[in-house]
């Protein structure tokens, strides 16, 4: 009962924030340039009769604060419009096929720097090395200036290009009976039990993950390293080994105070995140709303752009309440 | 049942540091009796500390235990293998550290903590969650404590729960390693009232480790003064209260405060003696009042003066 | 912290020199590029050789040549944006922290929103809005980091003000512009460090970025993040020196600002992550 209050709570806190989020992109769409329709048709060049046909068409004609509500209210409802470039084509369907490519590598990557991460900080805590953490901070502090496009296609090049052992893009090869359930493709492989499309859906994504993954892992490794060895050596974990428990259950149990910090970081660490899909998307050619994005952004498609920066507003909004619930689930001392 | 619980026989302990070695314990040598409470007693940096850890066989690296003997009921602790310490560890000796604080894990609740370490040591569920509320009853808390998380427990809560942990499996040895220092000055009394009641309830052996010369004289039956690593002073209470032999111990005493003193008591001056880089012989000559040239060349060796009662000086006998 | 501390601080001292080198081969560029960056001057798509160091592209156009070129767009777009984020950020944060009430609820709630949301994204919409050219990437990028400007000086004015410095100031009849000149700028001195060059390592990724999905300067520019873009259609045939070259210049200079912005924090213990 607490913890329903407790979410309900801090989901309308964002609430104003996707709402200032949403009236910036509002005002920095619609009201800095010219007509929208002219830059989208790349023309001047248009009889009067036919533009106000197609403003009349997206809804352009009527005053801006009424468009505004207009578009919230019909973007709540799931109606995000109709393309400019792409006549009476509905951007949500569009976006519905592609946020699912984008959620499977954006998870697939938290989980591979969560990996570098945690298995770096677990390592040094271990080993007790000085030149492996003298390592891996230097790793750690670098690795995100690292620019996506540019690991990528290196990565690209020597997996896809020389060794010719993994696919340069997209997300699956054309397997006989594969049919998407969800759109992510690697979960779908798995409910359908069939073991071929998931290793090829896997293959596909191994070196976009990785290349994402590994720029984003560098604060995941400082925290691991900074708070694994400080649990590690704290009163509690000695206080655990005196009373004669076990030592796996005791670094089980040291784990969740280094989940925590980790749990928090990952709510920041998203708009990093997204940012970097969008990049590792159009380097991979990974047909997810980043690619879909540039796409947009090539065509300027101002409806469509819209909507996708919408949406990636309202990831980022639930991403920090889901992160405030699970915080809350793991860590008592947080009241609900 | 005759003879010794603990019988700890020339233990070292040396912490090798990027910044040298640090001798932390040199030579220590006691026995303990069946129902004894053996205070060590010595300011911080003595010793006291790292000879808690060592006796529990779990000296934090880069620290190491390089020679000596820990027998408990005969067994040397110091030669088990991991799994054997495991299970002698909490059950056969057991320590309640300073801070509840931090001892307890905040994300878990109590009835956690407390069966997890009992099914550890061989009890079913239910068996375990018998005694955890027998033994919390036992520290005089409430059963609803059991339930609690540690943040809604008051330092001294903690310290009982975990006290009640620690004699829970009727350990022939418990360890208290400065149990109250980090607690209010009331419940300071309460916790140590609480461990003379159990001492006496389940007649366990108990060592407590306290920068606290007036505690130990007031709650323990044998004295152990610690220095620089080394034992200085050994004896029964009321045997050291009679004839304080060691000026370290002479010097401890001066600066309680007593009732009825005007002005402040006399304390040490200077400071303890740095372990990376001991001092010539007795450790504890640079601060010494009587100290003579042989004190600067010779280490004093622990000498019986008289019945049970020994002392590490040279100048013991002239003493007084 | 010490002139000479900095300098023999490794970090500091390796991201310098990378940083120099920049800016040198930005400056002297047409001293030090052998072609012109822009035109056919060789056969296209050959590999490093001694004619051509860095290989030519699909055009027989000097790789060498337009990295060098290159770099002058990428420093003066990030020069640019950080100066622009730096003064409005600080203006803005002097003023909201300042004034206090209700103005500064908003522009708090303003700047946080910005700051939550993902930077290359609203970059990217910004860059869209205002229409491709080098100013305005670097007007959008500077919009990107005044929250971290507005953020840091805010939370300074505050702590001051709360400390009384303001109260005991106006006492003695100073000026505002006095008292904040006098003891929030120094304050601030040694994060505004760290801020500028872990700013300056970012911006140069968003420029990056930018440029690679085309929002910044039009063919035949020479640009490192557009010239990436168009190397990547060569990487499956194995040629390699087309996206090489580019991408660890971006890469390499953005580490140059990086390391300054780590020895920085390592030296005067100011920590932002």
């Amino acid at each position: 009962m607490g913890l329903l209050r407790y979410v309900a709570i801090r989901g309308t806190l964002i609430i104003p924030t996707i709402l200032i989020l949403y009236t910036l992109v509002f005002i920095v769409l619609r009201i800095l340039p010219g007509n929208p329709v002219l830059a989208a048709l790349g023309t001047k060049n248009i009889p009067e009769e036919q533009l106000k046909a197609i403003m009349a068409e997206l809804g352009l004609d009527k005053p801006l604060y009424i468009q505004y509500f207009e578009y919230l209210a019909n973007f709540l409802r799931g109606d995000m419009g109709m393309s400019m470039v792409v006549r009476g084509r509905p951007i949500a369907s569009d976006i519905a096929d592609k946020l699912p490519a984008t959620l499977e590598l954006t998870v697939w990557s938290i989980l591979v720097s969560l990996v570098i991460g945690v298995g770096t900080g677990y390592l040094v805590a271990k080993r007790r090395s000085r030149y492996l953490e003298a390592f891996a901070r230097v790793f750690g502090s670098v690795v995100f200036v690292v620019f996506i496009p540019a690991l990528g296609l290196a990565l690209q090049l020597v997996f896809s290009s020389y060794l010719k052992i993994l696919p340069t893009g997209g997300r699956i090869s054309s397997i006989e009976g594969f049919k998407p359930i969800t759109g992510i493709y690697t979960l779908d492989a798995l409910l359908e039990l069939n073991p071929r499309a998931f290793v090829d859906a896997l293959s596909h994504l191994v070196l976009p993950s990785i290349t994402l993954g590994l720029v984003i892992s560098g604060p995941y490794i400082r925290l691991a390293l900074n708070n694994l060895e400080a649990v590690m050596s704290s009163k509690m974990v000695d206080a655990y080994r005196s009373r004669g428990i076990r030592e796996a259950k005791v670094v089980r149990h040291a784990f969740k105070h280094v989940l925590i910090p980790i749990v928090t970081y990952t709510g920041l660490q998203f708009s990093l995140l997204m940012g970097g899909a969008v990049l590792t998307e159009t380097t991979f050619n990974w047909p997810g709303i980043g690619t879909y994005l540039v796409d947009k952004v090539m065509y300027r498609d101002y409806t469509a752009i819209q909507a996708v920066i919408l949406i990636f507003a309202f990831i980022v909004g639930l991403t920090s309440l889901i992160v405030d619930v699970v915080y809350a689930l793991i860590d008592p001392r947080v009241r609900y | 049942m005759p003879g010794h619980v603990l019988e700890v026989e020339d233990l070292w302990v040396k912490y090798y540091t990027l910044s040298g070695v640090v001798h932390a314990v040199s030579g220590v040598s006691f026995k303990l009796r069946r129902g004894e409470m053996l205070a060590v007693v010595g300011e911080s940096g003595s010793g006291k500390s790292t000879l808690a850890y060592a006796l529990m066989n779990m000296v934090p690296k880069p620290g190491k235990i390089v020679r000596g003997r820990v027998l408990l009921g005969g067994t040397d602790l110091l030669t088990l293998t991991p799994e054997e310490l495991r299970r002698v560890r909490g059950s056969r000796i057991s320590i309640v550290f300073q801070d509840p604080f931090t001892t307890l894990d905040p994300l878990r609740r109590v009835v956690d903590q407390f069966t997890e370490f009992l099914m550890e040591h061989g009890l079913d569920k239910a068996a375990a969650l018998r005694v955890a509320r027998e033994y919390t009853e036992a520290v005089g808390l409430p059963g609803r404590v059991l339930e609690s998380y540690p943040h809604q427990l008051s330092g001294g809560q903690k310290q009982r729960v975990a006290i009640a942990m620690a004699i829970s499996l009727n350990p022939e040895v418990v360890i208290a390693d400065e149990p109250t220092t980090a607690l209010d000055v009331i419940v300071q009394k309460q916790i140590m009232d609480l461990i003379d009641d159990v001492r006496r309830k389940y007649k366990s052996s108990f060592i407590l480790i306290t920068h606290d010369l007036a505690l130990a004289l007031e709650r323990a039956d044998t004295v152990m003064v610690m220095y620089g690593g080394y034992v200085m002073e050994y004896a029964d209470k009321s045997e050291l209260v009679r004839d304080m032999r060691h000026p370290y111990t002479r010097a401890l005493f001066e600066s309680l405060p007593k009732l009825g003193q005007r002005g402040l008591p006399s304390f040490l001056p200077g400071y303890p003696p740095d372990l990376r880089n001991p001092p010539s012989g007795c450790v504890f000559h640079p601060r010494c009042p009587l100290a003579r040239e042989k004190c600067r060349a010779e280490l004093p060796q622990l000498a019986e003066v008289s019945k049970g009662h020994y002392v590490a000086c040279h100048y013991a006998g002239v003493v007084g | 912290m010490r002139l000479a501390h900095v300098f023999r601080d490794a970090y500091i001292a390796t991201g310098l020199a990378i940083i120099i080198v920049f800016v040198v081969l930005a400056l002297l560029a047409d001293v030090i590029a052998p072609y012109s960056p822009v035109e056919s001057v060789g056969a296209p798509l050959r590999p490093p050789s001694p004619e051509h160091i860095m290989g030519t592209d699909n055009l027989g156009r000097d790789i060498f040549s337009r990295v060098v070129y290159g770099s002058r767009i990428v420093l003066a777009i990030v020069a640019l944006s950080i100066a622009l984020s730096g003064f409005v950020g600080t203006l803005v944060g002097l003023v909201s922290g300042y004034l206090g009430g209700l103005l500064d609820r908003v522009l708090s709630f303003v700047m946080d929103s910005i700051y939550a949301f993902p930077s290359l994204i609203l970059a990217i919409a910004l860059s869209v809005a205002l229409g491709p050219s080098p100013v305005n990437a670097a007007v959008a990028i500077a919009v990107v980091y005044v929250p971290t400007y507005f953020r840091m000086i805010r939370g300074q004015v505050l702590s001051v003000k709360n400390e009384g410095f303001i109260e005991q100031a106006r006492v003695l009849g100073l000026p505002p512009s006095r008292i904040v000149v006098r003891h929030i700028l120094p304050h601030v001195s040694r994060t505004m460090m760290v801020v500028f060059s872990m700013n300056s390592a970012d911006a140069i990724l968003t420029e990056a970025a930018l440029s690679f999905i085309g929002l910044t300067v039009q063919p035949p520019t020479p640009d490192w993040g557009f010239d990436l873009y168009k190397g990547r259609g060569f990487v499956l045939d194995g040629k390699w020196w087309l996206m090489a070259y580019p991408g660890l210049s971006i890469t390499l200079l953005a580490l140059g600002f990086a390391l300054v912005s780590e020895g920085v924090s390592r030296i005067t213990g100011a920590r932002l992550r």
